[in-house]
This record gives structure tokens, C-alpha cells and sequence, in this order.
């Protein structure tokens, strides 16, 4: 499958013949038929039910089926805050979502934790357990937020290749698209991170 | 609605024993409360409930309170007799009171419009005898906050129809709203941390590269 020079293929464009390849005609297909998992777990939640209804609709772009079962649904919205209670429940979700799969993490406490950040009970970020696509800050997100991020992700289905050495992750054998559940311990999550997903930023500091 | 020292004479006199203290709150909400004895809470409680002219039947919130050992120091000035001269002397005392824990409940009444009045009970300690009676045989409102009093503050509350962890885990060990809690260090990434969360985020930093001695060797002349 050899790219398509450009310039060639708008010239045959402005004569009528419309030329493609299968990765973008498959691709083009995946990206606007996004079905988000149907839930929600705080505040951000409200905002992604704004946007899937009528005034920021983001059935615009394919993504207004909200699926209520994981086996039918391709985008894990983390909409709110993660308890340390419920992340096991949300790994479990996202093992049972068949691959492709793609995760936006919505808000600040999905992202970090947020303004419980220094609590005991909820989770510093989905990233530690699963692999996130988009990140969107913001406490709440606003829809048009929620919005960017949606296309954002469909940028990213766009450019994922299906053959080759850097191939889409789920049409790799050799990656993982289940990840470990973690279990409830005497004080905390155990592990507390999966640290074959959860890569924080290093930053150097003086002690 | 009644003052609350008419209610106190009036559960005196229908329940005989209670032990009943008015706590002053000295705080803008000048709300005083009544802190009853365990023994007779049960009965106390049913009495607020039922008398016609009270009906408490609405317990709109039930929540906990840790109180830690306290040492209070005081220092007064006293006039002494020292050698047969009066002197002002100061002198400090110290009082220790035990730590213990607080249930605290709310009152309304849903029949005369009228409450708060607020009541509270005293663990004898904060270990072994945190334990009080359940009231949720009387309102049934408190089944879950006496649940998650329980949860977050550990007081056993003795007659509960199902005392279980409510907001935690069940395999959890600890009682997070203590005072003398400490949560698990999971503070690795921290991007802007200051104070107390700096001290700990400091010991996720890495240790700076050893030195390699070179710093030792100076030229001899
Ligand atoms: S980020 Fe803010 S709005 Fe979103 S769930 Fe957390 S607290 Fe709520």
C-alpha cells in the first residue's frame, strides 16, 4: 500500500476519479462511528450529558451512541471523579470493551485526582490503571472541551496505520489490551499503580 | 418551641436516671446542645420523638466527631506567704482530658415546625469503648449516617441492624475522618507541591547522583 502523491490525487479528483486507500477508507469509517460507554461517575458527567444532547450535540460527529454495555462500545468517557472504591469496577469496564478501544479522561480528577487530590478516597488518576488517549483539564470540562477532545481522538484514529512496524496498538499482537484489576488492600489500592501503564513525567528537582 | 433547659427538666422528669449536660457553643452559631448519657439515650431518644408537645420525628443529620487527648495548661497568679512576705507567685496547672468521640444528631419536627434540637452522645474512649447505642430503632433515618459514622470515625453503634462499612472498602482496616489518621503516601507525582505535602513529595525525589570522590582530591604542591 504505497502512499498517493497529493498533487496527483487532487488533480484526478478535479477529473472525477476519486482515489483512496484502504487504511483511509477504514479509518474514515472507525472515526466517525465513535460509540462512547455509557457512564458517568460526578460532576463531568453532567457536562458530557450536555454535550450528547441537543444544543452541543455531539452526534455532529458520530458519537451520540451511548452504548449501556462495554462489549458495544469503542471510547471510555472517564467522566468524574475515580474513587479508590470504584477503580477496580472502571479496569474491569475497560477489559471487557472489545479492541479498538480508546479512553478520554475527562476533568481534573480524572486526570490527577483533582481538588481531592490530597484525600484518602479517590483514585490520583485513571492513568495509573489503563492507558489514556486525550487528557482534557478543567473542573468541570466545558462540552465544547469534550468536543476537542473528540476530535482530537478522531485525528488520532486517522493517522494510525494498520500494517507496519508502528501499526495501530490493537492490530498488534504483542500489546496488551487487558490490564490487571487491582484489589483492595488494608489501606489502599494494591498495587497503587500499574507501573507498566503509568508513566509520570519526570521532573528534576532539588531536594 | 421550648428552651432547651425546659426540655431538659421535662426529660428529667420522664426519664428517670438520664444524666443530661447542656454543652454551651460558644461559636456565631450559639447553638447549645444536650449530651446525653448512653445508658438512657434509647429512652431519652423515644421521649423527644413521641411527646406531643416535642415530636422531634424528623433526625436530619447524624455525624461524628473525633476528639484527641488534650493537655490544657493554666496559669494563674496566686498571692503566697513566702518567708513571712505575700508575693504573687504564678503557678501552672495542667489538666489532661482523655480523648473520646462525639456522636452528634440534629432534630427536627416535622409535626410542629420547629428545631433544631440537638443531641449528642460520648464514647468513653477512643479505642476499645468507642460504643454507643443506635437511635435508627427510633429514627430510621440514621440507619446509614450511624453506618457511615461507623465507617469514618469507628464508633460501634450497639443494636444496629447492619453495621457495615458504607463509603470504604470492606477490607479496609483504618477510620479516615480521626484527627490522627495518615493516608497512604501515594504523593509520587506531585507538580506543584507545597508545605506539608512538600515534605512529602521529598521523599519521592530522587537522590542526586554520588558524588565520585573527585571532589576530595586536591593538588598537592
Ligand atoms: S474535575 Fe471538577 S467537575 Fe469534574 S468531576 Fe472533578 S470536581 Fe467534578
Amino acid at each position: 500500500m504505497s502512499e498517493i502523491d497529493e498533487a496527483l490525487r487532487n488533480e484526478l479528483q478535479r477529473q472525477g476519479v476519486w482515489v483512496t486507500s484502504m487504511q483511509e477508507l477504514y479509518n474514515w469509517g472507525r472515526k466517525n462511528s465513535i460509540w462512547p460507554l455509557q457512564f458517568g461517575l460526578a460532576c463531568c458527567a453532567i457536562e458530557m450529558i450536555a454535550t450528547a444532547a441537543s444544543r452541543y450535540d455531539i452526534a455532529r460527529f458520530g458519537g451520540e451512541v451511548f452504548r449501556p454495555s462495554p462489549r458495544q462500545a469503542d471510547l471510555m468517557i472517564v467522566a468524574g471523579t475515580v474513587t479508590k472504591k470504584m477503580a477496580p469496577q472502571i479496569v474491569r469496564l475497560y477489559n471487557q470493551m472489545p479492541d479498538p478501544k480508546y479512553v478520554i479522561s475527562m476533568g481534573a480528577c480524572a486526570i490527577s485526582g483533582g481538588p481531592f487530590k490530597q484525600g484518602y478516597n479517590v483514585l490520583k488518576g485513571i492513568d495509573r490503571y489503563i492507558p489514556v488517549d486525550v487528557y482534557i483539564p478543567g473542573c468541570p470540562p466545558r462540552p465544547e472541551a469534550l468536543l476537542h477532545a473528540f476530535m482530537e481522538l478522531q485525528r488520532k484514529i486517522d493517522s494510525q496505520k494498520l500494517t507496519g512496524a508502528s501499526r495501530a496498538e490493537h492490530l498488534d499482537p504483542a500489546e496488551p489490551s487487558e490490564f490487571p484489576v487491582p484489589s483492595f488492600g488494608e489501606h489502599d489500592l494494591e498495587p497503587p499503580a500499574n507501573r507498566d501503564v503509568f508513566h509520570p513525567a519526570k521532573i528534576e528537582r532539588q531536594s | 418551641m421550648e428552651s432547651l433547659d425546659e426540655i431538659k427538666a421535662r426529660i428529667e422528669d420522664a426519664v428517670p436516671g438520664a444524666k443530661i449536660d447542656i454543652v454551651p457553643n460558644p461559636g456565631p452559631a450559639n447553638q447549645p446542645s444536650l449530651l446525653i448519657d448512653n445508658e438512657h439515650a434509647p429512652a431519652i431518644a423515644q421521649f423527644l420523638r413521641d411527646d406531643p408537645a416535642l415530636r422531634f420525628d424528623f433526625c436530619s443529620n447524624v455525624t461524628g466527631v473525633d476528639w484527641l487527648d488534650r493537655t490544657v495548661k493554666k496559669t494563674v497568679k496566686v498571692k503566697k506567704l513566702i518567708d513571712g512576705e505575700e508575693k504573687e507567685v504564678t503557678e501552672t496547672t495542667e489538666e489532661h482530658f482523655p480523648g473520646y468521640l462525639e456522636a452528634v444528631y440534629h432534630l427536627y419536627s416535622m409535626t410542629h415546625k420547629q428545631g433544631p434540637v440537638i443531641i449528642r452522645m460520648r464514647t468513653a474512649d477512643r479505642v476499645a469503648g468507642a460504643r454507643l447505642p443506635s437511635l435508627t430503632s427510633i429514627w430510621r433515618s440514621a440507619e446509614l449516617q450511624e453506618r457511615e459514622i461507623f465507617d469514618l470515625y469507628g464508633i460501634r453503634f450497639e443494636g444496629h441492624p447492619d453495621l457495615r462499612r458504607i463509603l470504604m472498602w470492606d477490607e479496609f482496616v483504618d477510620h479516615p475522618m480521626r484527627k490522627d489518621y495518615r493516608e497512604p503516601d501515594d504523593y509520587e507525582y506531585e507538580p506543584t507541591p507545597h508545605d506539608d505535602v512538600l515534605e512529602k513529595a521529598k521523599q519521592h525525589y530522587a537522590p542526586r547522583p554520588q558524588l565520585d570522590g573527585a571532589e576530595q582530591i586536591t593538588a598537592k604542591l
